[in-house]
């Protein structure tokens, strides 16, 4: 028995090694850059994914952000002014999502797949919480208003079209980043499908963070808050000083 | 040419900002006023978020107030026993008026507090610029006589102080008050307050005109330095790189302003001041009152 163990091993090692390498040869992706820098003229950036499928089919690419907590108000009138009143937090919003194919999601992906891979603004889990609990379903009103509010500041995408086959194996989808889009780890999905079956999937990720003074300023001000306020406060009154002094030569 | 703010977290223009710094600049050297009133409406009418924009402008509005100060120093037009007791009660009303800042944050509410502010005071100010210029106006020949302070039962109150660069003998309570309000004011709507503080002085405290403007540019200094470092601490919202723009160009536009506004002639000048602000006023009550574009909205936790 003692003897079998290490040929055992080397047979499970293997096997994982030859199914491993199958997998990785049905889609092999990369990015034209792993990381997004925010420095100082940062207005969005287009980042190109590239890659190769061993098959010809249907490709889904699906890039999520970083999560948070959002809350979503509904507006009311009182008094003829417009006030926020009823309030909703959803748990673990991703902060972007994008989603593009080579061609459009109905033609050719189940709804159920789409469901379980969240492909799709309408398939997203976005769930309600109250009070640390989370609700069985969030009212659709404010769900909507959710999804709507994202889209409109350029965050959640779904393009139909975007994804381009230069061969029957070679692929490429252009990503487009606002200079809105919050730092941390993205992830980015591309699944395989044929004839509206699951292939297979492959994932790579991507890190977006600020970079250079923008970044240093934004440390101090939430690290160092009160270091940052006595600063600002300075800087305004050398300042001050300066344009005084420029002022009475002039 | 574009700039990403750090802490506002969005790309805007540097012209864009360094223009509007310029023209409230100008306004401000023209009329003599603050500006603050009219550059963080500004702010928010460009998209930057409503907190940032008041937290950010205080920050401004220290420098602005340096430069402003040293001038009136110099001549000797502050009173500093006055700017004392004032600005001891604008630091207690400036940090009330943080935690009642960050306390509306978090109901979701600091935005409406904010534009119903500059909706009511903008609205009086204006109003009564425009009522006091256009009588101006029609009576330019005629002397007015004001009168001097008069005696009521704010005269009765206790802890009298003597003011001798004001030659005032009054209780320390009501500096302290007008101290507070101000102070308060200056935290939510991101001014320094001087539109209340200047016409409080006068006709509350009955201060002599020569010390008023210095005094209260004295006094705004430190206010809008304690509203900075407590937005900081507690909200983190003043966004650095944007008040330094701001700066820039206010400067230059308050030295044009200031050099332009000697060959025009008062009233005119402030009735025009009283159309702009009456014009920022209408646009803030139309945005409150008018249906919004999506009565949903959306903010993340803890922003």
């Amino acid at each position: 028995m003692a003897r079998l163990l290490p040929l055992l091993s080397l047979a499970l090692a293997l096997a994982l090694c030859l199914t491993g390498r199958a997998q990785a040869r049905d889609i092999t992706i990369d990015l034209t850059d792993p990381i997004v820098s925010i420095t100082t003229g940062f207005t969005g950036t287009d980042l190109l994914l590239y890659g190769a499928v061993k098959q010809a089919g249907d490709l889904v690419v699906v890039v999520r952000g970083p999560t948070r907590d959002e809350v979503v108000r509904r507006k009311e009138r009182v008094m003829g002014v417009w006030v926020n009143r009823d309030e909703l937090v959803f748990d673990k919003v991703p902060s972007f999502y994008r989603v593009a194919s080579n061609r459009p999601l109905k033609e050719f992906l189940n709804p159920a797949d789409a469901d379980r891979l969240q492909i799709g603004l309408a398939n997203l889990d976005l769930r309600a919480k109250a009070s640390g609990k989370l609700l069985p379903e969030a009212p659709y009103e404010f769900r909507e208003g959710l999804i709507r509010n994202l889209q409109r500041l350029g965050l959640y995408m779904v393009h139909p079209d975007n994804v381009v086959f230069l061969s029957e194996q070679l692929f490429r989808t252009r990503l487009r980043f606002p200079a809105n889009v919050s730092v941390g780890t993205f992830t980015i999905e591309v699944y395989l499908f044929k004839d509206g079956k699951l292939q297979s999937t492959a994932t790579t990720l991507l890190t977006v963070r600020k970079f250079g003074i923008e970044a240093q300023v934004y440390d101090l001000a939430h690290r160092y808050s009160l270091a940052y306020g006595v600063l600002a406060v300075i800087i305004a009154v050398v300042a001050g000083w300066a344009a005084n002094a420029a002022f009475r030569r002039g | 040419m574009d700039i990403y703010l750090p802490i506002a977290e969005m790309s805007v223009n540097v012209f864009a900002i360094f223009g509007m710094g310029a023209g409230v600049g100008f306004l401000s050297g023209l009329f003599g006023v603050g500006g603050g009133f009219l550059m963080t409406p500004l702010l928010i009418f460009t998209g930057i978020p409503p907190s940032v924009a008041v937290a950010t402008e205080a920050n401004q509005i220290v420098a602005a107030s340096v430069s402003g100060v040293l001038a009136h120093w110099k001549r000797g037009n502050v009173d500093l026993t006055m700017g004392m007791v004032l600005l001891v009660g604008g630091v207690i009303g400036s940090s009330a008026g943080v935690w009642l800042f960050t306390l509306l944050r978090e109901l979701g509410q600091v935005d409406l507090v904010i534009k119903l502010c500059y909706v009511v005071f903008l609205s009086i100010i204006g109003f009564l610029m425009l009522i006091e210029s256009v009588r101006a106006m029609m009576a330019r020949k005629r002397e007015v006589l004001r009168r001097q302070h008069s005696h009521n039962w704010l005269h009765g109150l206790p802890f009298k102080m003597r003011f001798r660069r004001s030659r005032l003998y009054i209780s320390a309570l009501l500096p302290l008050g007008v101290g507070i309000f101000v102070g308060l004011l200056a935290a939510i709507m991101g001014v320094g307050g001087g539109f209340v503080m200047v016409p409080a002085m006068i006709y509350l405290l009955g201060m002599p005109t020569s010390v008023v403007v210095g005094t209260s540019l004295f006094q705004i200094i430190f206010v809008t330095a304690n509203v900075t470092v407590l937005q900081s601490v507690t909200n983190q919202t003043v966004d650095v790189v944007l008040a330094l723009m701001l700066l820039v160009g206010g400067v230059v536009g308050a030295q044009v302003g200031a050099r332009v506004g000697g060959r025009i002639h008062g009233e005119q000048l402030r009735g025009m001041l009283a159309l702009i602000v009456l014009a920022v006023c209408l646009k803030l009550t139309y945005d409150l009152v008018a249906t919004p574009h999506d009565i949903f909205s959306v903010g993340a936790l803890g922003h």
